[in-house]
């Protein structure tokens, strides 16, 4: 094999799976530190579908992501320590803390959440896109959602609607084979997702969400397409969680040897030997991208802990604003 | 009597129901491989296979609908909604079938579903995950709403339930699965009667589900104080026990009404609306309420504490009430 990309590209898509990847880890650490609480879901393993999908949107473009959305939002530029600090719950987080882990929001970059009912963020994604059409601007929606989203209502009624109005959405669907312990299989009677949107009058493929360039070369083109007019577009990104669905579960659901078999297939290790394979990547690389990386987490999380409590006279602030719309 | 923990009562409950009538099946999200997002039904699919556990797909509409579907067909099917929260997908189901079907017919069809939720706030979960929203299904004509607060109660309202004809919904506050108390096996339990769990004289703190726990420890605490309060733990919000509610005030001439759900429109209000129309020349002071502050569920602690009723302000609501006392 040789090398599809530039270098400096191919070490950009390592690092930012990285960043993800080590960003997440230190939350799981500091969730058995007490210092985040309620639900985390952790992205582990499906990085290179957050990576390789947002190579394909602009600033301009708007995201609708789930409670699993820690990668998407540091992707978008959203800084590390504002989203730690959310994590913690301190106001100077991205969403003044009031959200946690599974609300993140930043409207300087389009980020519409940080969505926790399944399936509930296809309908606004839809409507996103509604209000940029009926407005005459040429730029798209993304809305992430999991495998589960496809049992809803919503999903089949949000990819009609998008498709019979002929939306710019990219319906994006992480499916990690599980819906918490539910398998795929054993919740749908069909369970190829693109058969479904087809189903819908959507344009759908298949990719393996465990290569960020096929990731990546995929959702451009889905993109373009969508850019170009030709209404909605899905994806179905197959990848795995490597860790529970939320930070404790059982995981009865599956066994010890399927997720090991899975690991082998670790994104970004495997990334990692392309691109010495390639010739991209030296040990010195890597070390040198694990620092900067390190340095920006404990950064991040000095920021958290120094950030202020919002104080619980403005519990009810926001509610609504008495501002002039 | 034995120890046992709310989510074992609930679990202790399903198997007497499924062993004692093979129409009874579980169905819901994760309540099978998963053993039930709070582990009520641990071990169950082992037990009982898949057809009587059964796994759904993330479509509440679909398998409440099909609860409805199946009691009317003849089964005695319990659904299992992972929360209230996602209930409110299902709300067409709820309100428009299970809740009219009977009426609606002009009485010749039985609903005979049973549906639990877990419900409440206090774990940091944030707007989208902390509703309290029993009260409001409690406005609904046609089913019954209970909120089982002690482990005997979670494992006897259910069984209760399923011998009735009319759907119920059984609210199970998340905060009390983890927690212990005393099984009473022999109790009668009864799906209608509010419960006197701690007599007093000077104040009736009214309440019910998760919030039970609140007022005993302020009842508590209020004795230290000298103020002698009584506890009513209403376990039927539909039908409610009024007869109890009023007596309780009677003795008390005062009441403080406790209620996780948002204070506007509260369960509480019709508690407070109640007391007026049956006991108002009891009082001896204007009903107060402790409710949940009207905003979406904060995530972080001291947030979520400060919006939801806790025992400093159940205490503070009680001495206000009392402190004009001759
Ligand atoms: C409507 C609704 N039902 C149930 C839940 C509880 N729940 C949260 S995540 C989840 C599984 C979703 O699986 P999937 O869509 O595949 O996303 P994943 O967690 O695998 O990323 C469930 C059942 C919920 N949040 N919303
Ligand atoms: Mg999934």
């Amino acid at each position: 094999m040789s090398l599809e990309i530039d270098r400096t590209k191919a070490l950009d898509l390592l690092r930012q799976m990285l960043r993800i990847r080590r960003f997440e880890e230190k939350a799981a650490e500091l969730y058995s530190l007490g210092k985040i609480r309620g639900f985390l879901h952790l992205y582990i393993g499906e990085e290179a579908v957050a990576v390789g999908a947002m190579q394909a949107f602009t600033q301009e473009d708007a995201l609708v992501a789930t409670y699993r959305e820690h990668g998407q939002a540091l992707l978008r530029g959203t800084p590390a320590g504002t989203l730690m600090a959310e994590l913690y719950g301190k106001a100077n987080g991205c969403a003044r803390g009031r959200g946690g882990s599974m609300h993140f929001f930043d409207a300087s970059r389009r980020f519409y959440g940080g969505m926790a009912i399944v399936g509930g963020g296809l309908p606004v994604a839809v409507g996103l896109a509604l209000a940029d059409k009926l407005q005459g601007k040429t730029r798209l929606t993304a809305c992430f959602f999991g495998d589960g989203a496809v049992a809803e209502g919503e999903f089949h009624e949000s990819l009609n609607l998008a498709a019979l109005w002929k939306l710019p959405v990219l319906f994006l669907c992480e499916n990690n084979r599980y819906a918490m312990g539910t398998a795929l299989a054993r919740h749908q009677a069909q369970p190829d997702v693109t058969l479904k949107a087809q189903a819908e009058g959507v344009a759908a493929e298949a990719v393996d969400g465990m290569d960020v360039l096929a990731v990546e070369k995929a959702t451009k083109r889905a993109a373009e397409s969508v850019r170009g007019g030709n209404g909605p577009y899905l994806l179905e990104y197959r990848t795995y969680r490597f860790r529970a669905h939320s930070m404790y579960d059982a995981e009865l659901y599956r066994t010890k040897e399927e997720v090991e078999q899975w690991k082998q297939r670790d994104p970004i290790v495997i990334f990692e030997g392309q691109l010495r394979e390639w010739k991209c990547l030296t040990s010195e690389d890597l070390a040198a991208m694990e620092a900067a990386i390190a340095a920006e987490i404990a950064a991040a999380v000095a920021e958290a802990e120094a950030g202020p409590w919002e104080p619980v006279e403005d519990l009810t602030k926001d509610v609504y604003t008495s501002e002039q719309f | 009597m034995t120890k046992a923990t709310y989510r074992e009562a609930v679990r202790a409950g399903l198997r007497e129901a499924l062993l004692g009538d093979p129409r009874v099946f579980l169905m819901g999200e994760d309540v099978g491989r998963y053993g039930g997002a709070y582990a009520c039904s641990r071990g169950l699919l082992e037990e009982f296979g898949p057809e009587r556990i059964r796994d759904t797909p993330l479509s509440e509409s679909a398998f409440v609908g099909a609860g409805i579907g199946a009691a009317l067909g003849g089964m005695r099917p319990i659904v299992e909604v992972m929360t209230v929260n996602f209930s409110l997908l299902a709300l067409d189901q709820i309100v428009n079938n299970a809740a009219t079907i009977r009426h609606m017919s002009g009485g010749q069809f039985s609903v005979p579903l049973v549906v639990r939720m877990a419900t409440g706030g206090g774990r940091q979960v944030a707007a989208q995950h902390s509703h309290s929203l029993e009260g409001w299904y409690a406005h609904i004509p046609g089913i019954k709403v209970v909120t089982p607060a002690t482990v005997t109660d979670a494992k006897g309202m259910l069984l209760a339930a399923l011998k009735e004809p009319d759907p119920v919904f059984i609210f199970e506050h998340a905060y009390l699965y983890p927690t212990e108390g005393e099984l009473d096996e022999s109790a009668m339990v009864d799906l209608t009667r509010a419960a006197v769990r701690r007599s007093g004289r000077d104040v009736s703190i009214v309440t019910f589900g998760g919030s039970l726990w609140k007022a005993l420890e302020a009842a508590d605490r209020l004795a230290g104080q000298n103020i002698d309060a009584e506890v009513l733990d209403l376990r039927s919000l539909r039908p409610l026990d009024t007869s109890t509610i009023l007596a309780s005030v009677a003795k008390t001439h005062r009441a403080v009404v406790v209620d996780e759900g948002w204070r506007t429109g509260s369960f509480a209000a019709e508690v407070s609306a109640q007391i007026m129309e049956g006991g108002f020349y009891d009082l001896d002071g204007p009903v107060a309420r402790v409710c949940s502050a009207e905003v979406p569920i904060p995530y972080p602690k001291h947030l979520e504490d400060a919006a939801l009723p806790n025992v400093a302000a159940i205490v503070q609501a009680v001495r206000q009430l009392v402190k004009s006392r001759g």
